[in-house]
């Protein structure tokens, strides 16, 4: 078993990088490590366990402004922000049970470092669009920082953006602030049954052409659908398409209605308050129809341009056998295949290369991880770009080396 | 402000390169002559002037590809250029250095309704882009006061924002996907109408990286469809506590307006004076605050507001009841520079952004400031996001006033930061907060940003001698020190 480092102040952890990199050892980064199942499987000798820089230090509601340790669990953030109405508006999928661990583990590090944002994001942005600045050690052992604790700030080159989604290869966050919004006052999510793919990825399209800023729009095939825990869905029989609206009440009242005359016209709809609501976006967000106990098959997330995702969807399918889920109005296709040797990864990433977009390996064994190219490979001018990125960081590899592309 | 010492070497190539330029871009865009030169040596900061060596306007992604890798061959330096509105001197020229105008790709090349995106050309104006999807009942939300002008390439560079971008995000948030020219004359492709990046998120790393990464030669934004409907508020206050206690109040209430714009007493003053808005003249702030959506959510949210800005001692309250009125609201706001420009012989406008909590001392502070200098200063304040937009009037003419201006806004950016804000909010650094960086950030910091800078342009040929203070050799920067000693670090817990 690797040796851990687990150190409690950021000065601490500057030495224990400092120290790998005089001793070019590489280093695994993790926080709760609800997350270490994702990505290229890691080789390093060394883990860095940054769990113990927990604890939000700033929360301003008013300034719609938190700043929180990396190993601060996001539970804790979110029931901080609840006591004053207000959330993190990219929606942080709870992937643990999806990657056979515990629920409720991960940890603000974790999310932001892997850009990881839920339904809301096709409204709302993504992780990167709500942070807002950080402190962080870099691959030459040197503290630094970027961005503020202002929304509204372009001094220098925005830093936060590269560290989110950069999976801890190019720096070990200490401080990350977010900003965050208020929660909405109503929730509600119009269900339209029994929509086969083209039709459901036309509604959806219709949907996201609406002025009532919908905040989730989502796909569930019959099959996935009977899995739901809310009844309203599992007992529907049929494919769902799902809308959801956000906001006063009185507006959120007046949207659902409009949706519904405006796209239910030839198909039968059902509408889901607020509690029905807020668990059944949730086991989108988390993907739970492919987290059950058990089930080790192989799993995708897939972003293509919104319009192409049902067909999408139809040919992946159709070509891998699998399972199909779409969210973000079509945007995001969540797949699951059996698969075991190859996850299918040319059969996939064929499918996207006429519309576009891009595919990870979220859930696969560690051979396959291994393997496989997990994280979308890119082209050739934008790969000299991202090496560039990384030796500007961390010139020696000592940071999660290859831990999304095996020369990063 | 002393720029990168010029390349006599360079200027003294100025025949053969405008003649290798010519065999890349034929015809008028290749600009040698001095009177020529002239309309490119400033951009929105006049203080500013420096006419480059030449101007080159290419009209293809191809063109620009075999000017830059000529560039990096002989090692000429580049300033892109969109419409010259930076009012940060982003697109000073260089007098040993080219600028590259981007004004000929004007072009929007495809609008996808059903993947709300719009692919265009880099010098399409921002405002040309809502123009084009408005029938279809769609726009593109950043909406920088320069709109008519500025280029969606130089919003790119920039990073802009405008009075919507409160509930809807900078540039940085509305752009999907992007066409670049690398310095060596590679062109790369991120991002599309999908979402997220694969890989590292360069398309967040170049929105706002002020050309100095590479030339936004295609861009493909987010549009959204329009609200339904929008109202405005205008209250006055008789106190910025009073109007930011309200802003604060609306916020905390859950509330996010499309937007919420402050003025402070000499700014409504310029104003109604000069577009005769209907503000009231009494009051020491005034607030106006938009609401969108459906009407049902915009009269119960007005409503909303309404008790709120009472509860916070409003005076001569108003509630927009038609469309011309609510834009009556925000023509004194939408002119409060013009308005400014009248009743000084100029002004220096400033970017900083603060924790909106700390407005009244900021503003109290840079009262005192204003007295030291003996320089008055008027407000227009983005509230909902804390980006203060002081500006100092002086008079160019009256020998050390520009330097007393300039001093006076280096004091307020630095009260800025000193009060946990930023040195700019939406206008970036280039020449004019270059040497102020070390405010905000350590040499680290700065080191950080720099290699990155090294990745993509390791010659520092793109714009150089904006946003960093000190110009580092890449060589230097990407050196590993290597602290031996304090290595076996007992004190950190391992397990
Ligand atoms: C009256 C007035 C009001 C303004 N109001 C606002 C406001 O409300 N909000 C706001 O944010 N800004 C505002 N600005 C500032 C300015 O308009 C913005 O910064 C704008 O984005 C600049 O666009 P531009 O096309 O004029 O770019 P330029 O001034 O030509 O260039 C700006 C920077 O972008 C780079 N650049 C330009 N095109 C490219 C390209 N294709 N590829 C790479 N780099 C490029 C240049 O090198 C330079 O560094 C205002 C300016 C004025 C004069």
């Amino acid at each position: 078993m690797a040796e851990s480092f687990r150190p409690e102040t950021p000065d601490q952890l500057r030495d224990a990088v400092a120290w790998a990199v005089a001793e070019e050892i590489p280093l695994e980064i993790m926080c709760a490590g609800s997350k270490r199942s994702m990505g290229r499987p890691s080789n390093a000798e060394r883990r860095l366990d940054v769990s113990a820089l927990r604890g939000i230090t700033l929360y301003e509601p008013e300034e719609l402004v938190l700043s929180a340790g990396p190993g601060t669990p996001l539970a804790d953030i979110e029931q901080t922000l609840a006591e004053r109405r207000q959330q993190l508006p990219f929606e942080p999928p709870d992937l643990g049970p999806l990657l056979g661990g515990a629920a409720g583990a991960g940890t603000l590090g974790g999310a932001i470092a892997c850009n990881l944002s839920g339904p809301r994001r096709l409204k709302a942005g993504a992780s990167r669009d709500h942070f807002l600045g950080f402190s962080a050690v870099s691959g030459r052992g040197e503290a630094f920082k970027s961005g503020g604790r202002v929304v509204k700030n372009v001094t220098g080159y925005d830093l936060s953006k590269l560290m989110c989604g950069s999976w801890g290869t190019l720096g070990v966050m200490t401080l990350l602030t977010v900003k965050v919004l208020p929660a909405p006052e109503s929730i509600r999510t119009v269900l339209l049954f029994g929509h086969g793919p083209a039709e459901a990825g036309a509604a959806m399209t219709a949907a996201m052409k609406t002025p009532y800023e919908v905040s989730g729009v989502a796909h569930l095939p019959a099959g996935l659908a009977a899995g739901s825990a809310v009844s309203h869905v599992s007992g529907a029989g049929r494919a769902v398409t799902a809308i959801r609206v956000e906001g006063p009440s009185p507006s959120v009242a007046y949207r659902c209605a409009a949706l519904r005359s405006q796209l239910g016209a030839l198909v039968e709809t059902e509408e889901l308050h607020s509690r029905n609501s807020v668990r059944f976006w949730s086991e989108l967000r988390d993907v739970s129809p492919f987290a059950a106990a058990g089930d080790a098959r192989c799993v995708w997330r897939i972003s293509v341009p919104p319009k192409s995702g049902a067909q999408v969807m139809q040919r992946l399918i159709a070509g891998t056998g699998g399972e199909a889920y779409l969210d973000w109005g079509g945007g995001l296709i969540w797949l699951t295949v059996d698969a075991p040797v190859d996850a299918m990864h040319e059969t996939v990433r064929a499918a996207i290369a006429a519309p576009g977009g891009h595919a990870t390996l979220i859930r696969a064994p560690e051979p396959v991880r291994a393997a496989v190219p997990v994280f979308q490979p890119p082209e050739p001018g934008v790969a000299r770009l991202l090496r560039g990125v990384k030796e500007s960081f961390d010139p020696r590899g000592v940071l999660n080396p290859g831990r999304m592309y095996a020369e990063l | 402000m002393k720029m990168p010492e010029p390349d006599a070497a360079v200027i003294a190539r100025k025949d053969e390169i405008a003649a290798a330029l010519r065999g890349i871009v034929p015809g008028e865009g290749v600009i040698v002559n001095d009177d020529e030169l002239r309309p490119y040596e400033s951009d929105g900061l006049t203080a500013y002037r420096q006419p480059p060596l030449i101007v080159v306007l290419p009209e293809t992604t191809a063109q620009v590809s075999r000017i830059l890798r000529y560039c990096h061959d002989n090692g000429v330096k580049v300033v892109p250029r969109g419409a010259g509105t930076s009012l940060s001197g982003g697109a000073l020229p260089l007098r040993d250095g080219i600028v590259l105008g981007l004004g000929k790709f004007n072009r929007i090349l495809d609008v996808d309704y059903d993947n709300r995106c719009a692919v265009v050309q880099p010098g399409v104006t921002n405002l040309a882009i809502s123009n084009a999807v408005g029938e279809e009942g769609f726009y593109y939300a950043p909406d920088p006061s320069s709109q008519i002008a500025c280029t969606i390439g130089g919003n790119i560079a920039e990073n802009s924002g405008g009075v919507h971008c409160l509930k809807y995000g900078l540039t940085t948030n509305n752009v999907l996907g992007l066409e670049l020219v690398l310095i060596d004359g590679e062109i790369v492709r991120i991002g599309g109408p999908h979402l997220d990046a694969e890989g590292y998120d360069l398309l967040g790393l170049l929105t706002g990286s002020e050309g100095l990464l590479g030339v936004v030669t295609e861009v493909t934004v987010r549009i959204l469809p329009k609200p339904e409907t929008a109202r405005a508020l205008l209250v006055g206050f008789p106190s910025s506590e009073d109007a930011g206690a309200c802003v604060a109040g609306v916020i905390g209430a859950g509330i996010i307006p499309g937007g919420m714009e402050m003025m402070d007493r000499p700014a409504i003053h310029a104003a109604e004076d000069f577009v005769h808005a209907g503000y009231p003249l009494d009051v020491e702030a005034l607030l106006i605050v938009e609401l969108d959506g459906p009407e049902s959510e915009v009269d119960y949210l007005i409503g909303r507001v309404e008790e709120i800005a009472k509860a916070n001692n409003a005076v001569g309250l108003r509630i927009s009841q038609s469309e011309e009125e609510r834009v009556r609201f925000w023509a004194g706001r939408k002119a409060a520079f013009p308005a400014v420009g009248r009743i000084s012989p100029d002004y220096y406008c400033m970017d900083g952004t603060i924790p909106r909590g700390r407005l009244p001392e900021v503003l109290s502070r840079m009262a005192a400031l204003s007295q030291q200098y003996g320089l008055r200063v008027a407000n227009v304040f983005h509230a909902g996001d804390g980006n203060l937009h002081p500006l100092i009037l002086y008079d160019a003419n009256e020998p050390g006033e520009l330097e007393k201006a300039e001093e006076f806004g280096a004091d307020i950016l630095r009260l800025c930061v000193e009060v946990g804000g930023v040195l700019t909010g939406e206008h970036g650094v280039g020449v004019e907060k270059r040497d102020l960086m070390p405010a905000m950030f350590t040499e680290a910091d700065l080191q950080q940003q720099q290699r990155v800078k090294c990745a993509f342009d390791p010659k520092s040929l793109l714009n150089p001698g904006k946003v960093f203070p000190t110009l580092h050799r890449c060589a230097e920067l990407g050196r590993v020190h290597i602290h031996r000693g304090q290595q076996r670090f007992p004190d950190i817990p391992r397990f």
